[in-house]
């Protein structure tokens, strides 16, 4: 009997997170914390008011846009491991038009700095595109290396010229203008969800839906027959590779105009990262990359929450880790485990025939 | 800029160089066996907090180090049971293991930041070689850890190329089904490859904070892992080449602090930058020139014997 | 008979879904040609690999010269003087003919001495009669050269019984007299040779003695002069097998023309050098040649995935070289490549995915942006049911279909649209005697219909019975051209090895 591979896949996602919170108690309790009082505390840091709530969503936007880039990337075999970087310049596009042109009304401002980060975030992830399309070269390394190219830049800035002189050289900019602040569509929750839902939406039509998506999936999944179908590689490199740079650029303009309103060193908690987590996690489906990136958001958000106990925020990093970790075990495992059985079954057969 | 001056920066070009050796030597090792780890930046920041921890509880220097070690090796053992027992996909593991180690160093790391290292790896002349005119202030007046990574260098390539348990790795990391017919035990060879090269990856971090720095901070590996990762492509898998590879990348790393020094008017925050875009520089290069026929032809392939 | 020098009793084997082994009892005597016969899919590879030590059998008993034996790994199994040769070879190709022979713990030496090495190999080697070159890269070997070293490999351990599995299959008609020489000879030594082949004729050619294997039991054993083809034939297929009389055909005009077509190889080689052929409507041209001498470029220079480097390729008269392979479909060129679940197929996908990888992207399949999936499964439906393809739904991911069941779905793809022209590359490798009957029923079929085949075949005898008339490539060359009625094995096996037209 076969279970539905849908409910088989929640099953083995609930339980890598059970074994994952189990093991990280075991690292809290060895290095002297309470394992039970910091779940307690991280889940009510997470989900315990309604700040808390609202905290969590504003997190999960930009998990839910870099981890809807990297799934695209992800689905037609391009390991796009820069999401951080197109983040972190999608957010200088933004923070550019801010701090340049300050006086924009803002029925022009909004539209330029999300136009602005969708381009930055695209470029920067055209970068190892083009090198990939035309030279060959793999992009996991390209794409790291970007990253910390892309920090260091927003560094250089706002340390420089964007510097914002009451700071005292703290890393960050001035302020932007309230033309430049994404509206807000309830507590502190930014116009960033729409964008993000939208997106969700179109992507999970994109790839299921039409004969585009189909070409994605096929290449990701047979480089050799998506050549001897005649399917464009390289175009399909260079415009997958942009489109989910501009997402991950886009999550970069939500946290610079939606919820910081500025830009600084550290304007990412490893969002990026996390995406990668969140899009394998959620199996590369759109939907699913909405949910588990908000579970993902309540872990950062407990972890921040916490620091005040004492125990470092590094936990929910941990977590999320183990819970891939534990998520790629188990598929494996069962995957080796049901080839056992397959055989059990066929044997099982041949001894009951004459 | 004067011989002086010449001389300092190629000795410090061997300092930066030597985590890249421990690191890329490991690596070399797990993709020769045929398999990709890309694990080894959180390796690496796992082995330097391990091995500071160890420095400050113990006092040992040596003790210190071989925590690193085992630190690094413990959790390329997870990535070998997750990769060649379970046959997953070796990319997503790496990662996966690459961010579990940055997030558990920066936890169990926390206690540790601002505390001195007690016993720090210190620059040691070798007798008579130390005394040699340039090439002795350069190669011969290292701590402990940079004499040990000449040695594992020239070890490794002799192991790879001249023994019998080299011939064994590197036919794993070719062809896993004539390994296998000829008798060659390629789940041991891959496992002890893998967590050989993870134990390095631990020790290079370990370098990193009982003899570089030294100290710990998080993070403090600043992309090594994945440089180290981009080196061992740019050696074609070689164990001399990547020596060479790690102190031409040293060099850059090491200019990058003394540009200054030179009256060059440039931000320091620039010049940070000038590692990982050389990386990507290094890397573009040797895809032009196509150097696929060195590739391990199985690497990052799983394989199972009855499939 | 003697002692059996090795014995198999009871073994059984499974994998998911399949029984390869269902109790096979094998006695091997020493010093004899043992043949097992059987077709794709008998089991006859499996039980070999577990006498190999590669697989372990799931119950059942190997006995070595009387004292039952167990084989955890083919270490044990080389211990034992077990060897064998595989269908694809398992040689490294970046190591010297030193280095895989030397491969292993068989006289486990710690440090490699290349000089002394070489020259022990070379010194077994030609104790064996078997020419080497000891410090040649697999990859600088050819075919039967790479085979020579797989035997030697087993010779220098001094194998009691060689296995050689499927060999002939990539040698020409003389290399294969070669290896039958060298079989015999192995075997004068006392040692055992036990031939894997699918192939009636040379079994009773070679063998001393025949054991028949059919879906995974053992269903006859005779010796070459108590039988006949016919009778073998019938064992290993289990009813009648007719031959088809070749249906009379005329051909029609040309319709593709090759010209003067050049084509840089993978290693930048020239693997195609300045082709010429001509493909008339309602016939079937077969391309002989060993693996690796042009056929591949050939294919893909037609179906629009290699581009020539120099010459033309004209269909209806006009020069398609700008086309690419999507263009190439839609103006009537089908290909059915060599590699079907790799290539012509995605294994992950499912039926319904697999059908349209060829036109999903436009009307009636999609309309504008849209994948209209219910006209995808229509066309899957009627391809499964034309051309009787089993698969528990269209839903199954197509890596779990049987070898012919895939091989039905690409052919039944590929012609769906009526192409003008199908190249078909080795269209029936691996396939059971009935899948392979339906393939050439098929391509019999389309030809009837007007349709014009190149067809690309390592067997001779299909290319015999199927083509109408043969050309013969060798190192990229085209060198011989024959009508098939009229040719002889022996005529064409010349010209694949190089001889002569």
């Amino acid at each position: 009997m076969a279970t539905a591979p849908w409910a088989e896949a929640v099953a083995i996602r609930v339980g890598s997170i059970v074994a994952a919170f189990i093991t990280g108690a075991v690292f809290l309790a060895a290095t002297g914390h309470d394992p039970w009082r910091a779940y307690r505390e991280m889940t009510n840091g997470a989900f315990g008011s309604l700040f808390a709530v609202e905290q969590t969503l504003i997190k999960a936007i930009p998990l839910m846009l870099t981890g809807l880039g990297v799934t695209l990337a992800f689905t037609m075999g391009l390991w796009n491991i820069g999401a951080e970087g197109q983040l972190v310049v999608g957010a200088l596009g933004a923070s550019w038009l801010a701090l340049s042109a300050p006086h924009l009304p803002a029925a022009v401002m909004l539209p330029g700095i999300v136009l602005l980060g969708l381009a930055g975030g695209a470029m920067w992830a055209l970068i190892p595109a083009v090198l990939r399309a035309f030279a060959g070269m793999n992009e996991i390394i390209s794409t790291l290396m970007l990253n910390y190219v892309a920090l260091l830049w927003v560094d250089y800035l706002v340390f420089g010229v964007w510097a914002d002189p009451a700071a005292f050289s703290f890393p960050y900019s001035r302020v932007f203008p309230t033309s430049a602040h994404l509206p807000t569509l309830f507590g502190d929750v930014h116009l960033g969800l729409v964008l993000a839902l939208a997106a969700t939406a179109g992507l999970a039509v994109l790839l299921s839906r039409t004969h585009w998506g189909y070409e994605i999936r096929t290449v990701g999944t047979s480089p050799a027959a998506a050549r001897y179908a005649g399917m464009p590689v390289r175009r399909n490199i260079l415009v997958v590779m942009a489109i989910s740079g501009a997402l991950s650029g886009l999550a970069g303009m939500g946290e610079v105009s939606g919820v910081i309103h500025r830009i600084q060193q550290g304007l990412s908690p490893g969002y990026g990262f996390t995406a990668i987590i969140v899009a394998w996690v959620a199996q590369l489906r759109p939907w699913a990359v909405v949910i588990v990136a908000v579970l993902f958001a309540a872990l950062l958000n407990g972890g921040f929450v916490i620091q005040m106990t004492g125990v470092p925020a590094a936990i929910a990093y941990m977590l999320q880790a183990l819970i891939l970790t534990f998520v790629l075990g188990s598929e494996y495992l069962l995957r080796r485990l049901r080839r056992r059985r397959a055989v059990a079954t066929t044997r099982a057969a041949l001894a009951g025939s004459p | 800029m004067n011989p002086d001056q010449i001389v300092l920066l190629l000795a410090a070009a061997v300092a930066s160089g030597a985590p890249l050796i421990f690191a890329g030597i490991g690596e070399v090792l797990a993709e020769r066996s045929g398999v990709l780890n890309l694990g080894i930046e959180g390796m690496m920041l796992v082995g330097a907090v391990a091995g500071f921890a160890a420095a400050v509880v113990t006092g040992n220097a040596w003790l210190a180090a071989a925590t690193a070690l085992a630190a690094g090796g413990l959790m390329a053992a997870g990535h070998a049971l997750l990769t060649v027992t379970l046959g997953a996909e070796q990319v997503t593991t790496g990662l996966a293991l690459a961010l579990f180690g940055t997030g558990l160093s920066a936890f169990v790391g926390k206690p540790f930041i601002g505390i001195p290292n007690p016993v720090p790896f210190r620059a040691v002349a070798l007798p008579g070689l130390g005394d040699l005119p340039v090439l002795g202030r350069i190669f011969f007046r290292q701590d402990a850890l940079v004499y040990v990574s000449y040695a594992l260098a020239l070890v490794a390539w002799w192991w790879i190329t001249r023994t019998r348990p080299g011939l064994h790795l590197r036919a794993c990391g070719e062809s896993p089904e004539a390994a296998d017919a000829m008798g060659v035990n390629v789940t041991a060879t891959r496992y002890g490859a893998v967590i050989a090269g993870g134990g390095l990856a631990g020790l290079a971090g370990g370098y990193l904070s009982l003899a570089y720095t030294p100290a710990w901070t998080e993070n403090m590996t600043g992309g090594l892992g994945w440089i180290a990762v981009a080196l061992v492509i740019f050696a074609t898998w070689n164990p001399l080449r990547l020596l060479a590879g790690a102190y031409l990348f040293g060099a850059v790393d090491a200019l990058g602090f003394r540009v200054q020094l030179l009256g060059v008017e440039t931000s320091s925050i620039l010049l940070r930058m000038l590692p990982y875009l050389f990386t990507l520089m290094v890397l573009l290069v040797i895809t032009l020139v196509r150097r696929q026929a060195y590739v391990p032809a199985a690497l990052g392939r799983t394989y199972f014997r009855e499939e | 008979m003697r002692q059996p020098l090795v014995e198999l009793r009871g073994i059984v084997k499974t994998f998911p879904g399949v029984v390869a082994n269902a109790g096979i009892d094998l006695a091997i005597a020493p010093g004899e040609v043992l043949a097992l016969l059987g077709e794709n899919g008998a089991g006859k590879s499996t039980l070999m690999n577990i006498l190999a030590g590669l697989y372990r059998p799931d119950s059942g008993m190997i006995l070595f010269g009387g004292e039952p034996g167990d084989l955890h790994s083919p270490r044990d199994a080389i211990a034992r003087g077990i060897g064998m040769v595989h269908q694809h070879f398992r040689l490294i190709d970046a190591f010297t003919v030193t280095e895989n022979v030397l491969l292993g713990w068989y006289q486990p030496r710690f440090l490699l001495n290349t000089r002394a090495d070489a020259a022990r190999v070379a010194r077994i080697a030609e104790d064996h009669g078997l020419a080497v070159v000891p410090q040649a890269h697999i990859w600088q070997l050819s075919v039967g050269e790479r085979q020579r070293v797989e035997i030697l490999k087993m010779l220098y351990r001094d194998a009691r019984v060689l296995i050689l599995d499927e060999p002939t299959a990539v040698l020409t008609p003389q290399e294969v007299t070669l290896l039958f020489t060298a079989m015999r000879r192995i075997a004068r030594d006392g040692r055992s040779v036990v031939f894997i082949s699918h192939k009636l004729d040379e079994v009773m050619a070679i063998a001393d003695r025949i054991v028949v294997l059919r879906a995974g039991r053992v269903v006859g054993q005779t010796t070459p002069a108590e039988t006949t083809p016919r009778v073998l034939a019938q064992l290993m297929v289990g009813h009648e097998v007719e031959s088809r009389p070749r249906p009379a055909s005329v051909p029609g005009p040309t319709v593709l023309e090759v010209e003067g077509v050049s084509v840089i190889g993978d290693r930048g080689n020239v693997a195609l050098q300045d082709a010429r052929l001509e493909l008339r409507s309602g016939e079937i041209v077969g391309i002989a040649g060993v693996a690796g001498n042009g056929q591949r470029e050939l294919a893909e220079a037609i179906a629009g995935l290699r581009p020539p480097g120099a010459g033309h390729v004209r269909l209806d008269g006009r020069d398609i070289g700008g086309l690419g392979p999507r263009q190439r479909w839609a103006a009537g060129i089908a290909y059915i490549p060599e590699d079907r679940l790799g290539e012509g197929l995605v294994g992950a996908f499912d039926v319904i995915d697999n059908a349209v990888l060829r036109d999903y992207w436009s009307p009636p399949i999609s309309n504008g942006p849209f994948f209209k999936r219910a006209r995808a499964r229509a066309k899957a439906a009627g391809i499964v049911e034309r051309f009787r393809v089993r698969a528990p739904d269209l839903e199954a991911p197509v890596r779990h279909l049987s070898g012919g069941n895939q091989q039905r779905l690409l052919v039944g793809r590929e012609t769906w649209a009526r192409p003008t022209v199908l190249v078909a590359m080795h269209p029936t490798r691996g396939l059971d005697v009935d899948a392979t009957t339906a393939v050439h029923g098929y391509l019999h079929d389309l030809r009837a219909a007007g349709v014009a085949i190149l067809l690309v075949s390592e067997s001779l005898d299909e290319l015999l019975a199927v083509a109408d008339r043969v050309i013969v490539l060798h190192r990229g060359r085209i060198v011989g051209e024959r009508q098939a009625a009229a040719a002889t094995r022996e005529d064409i096996g010349l010209l694949m090895a190089g001889g002569l037209a």
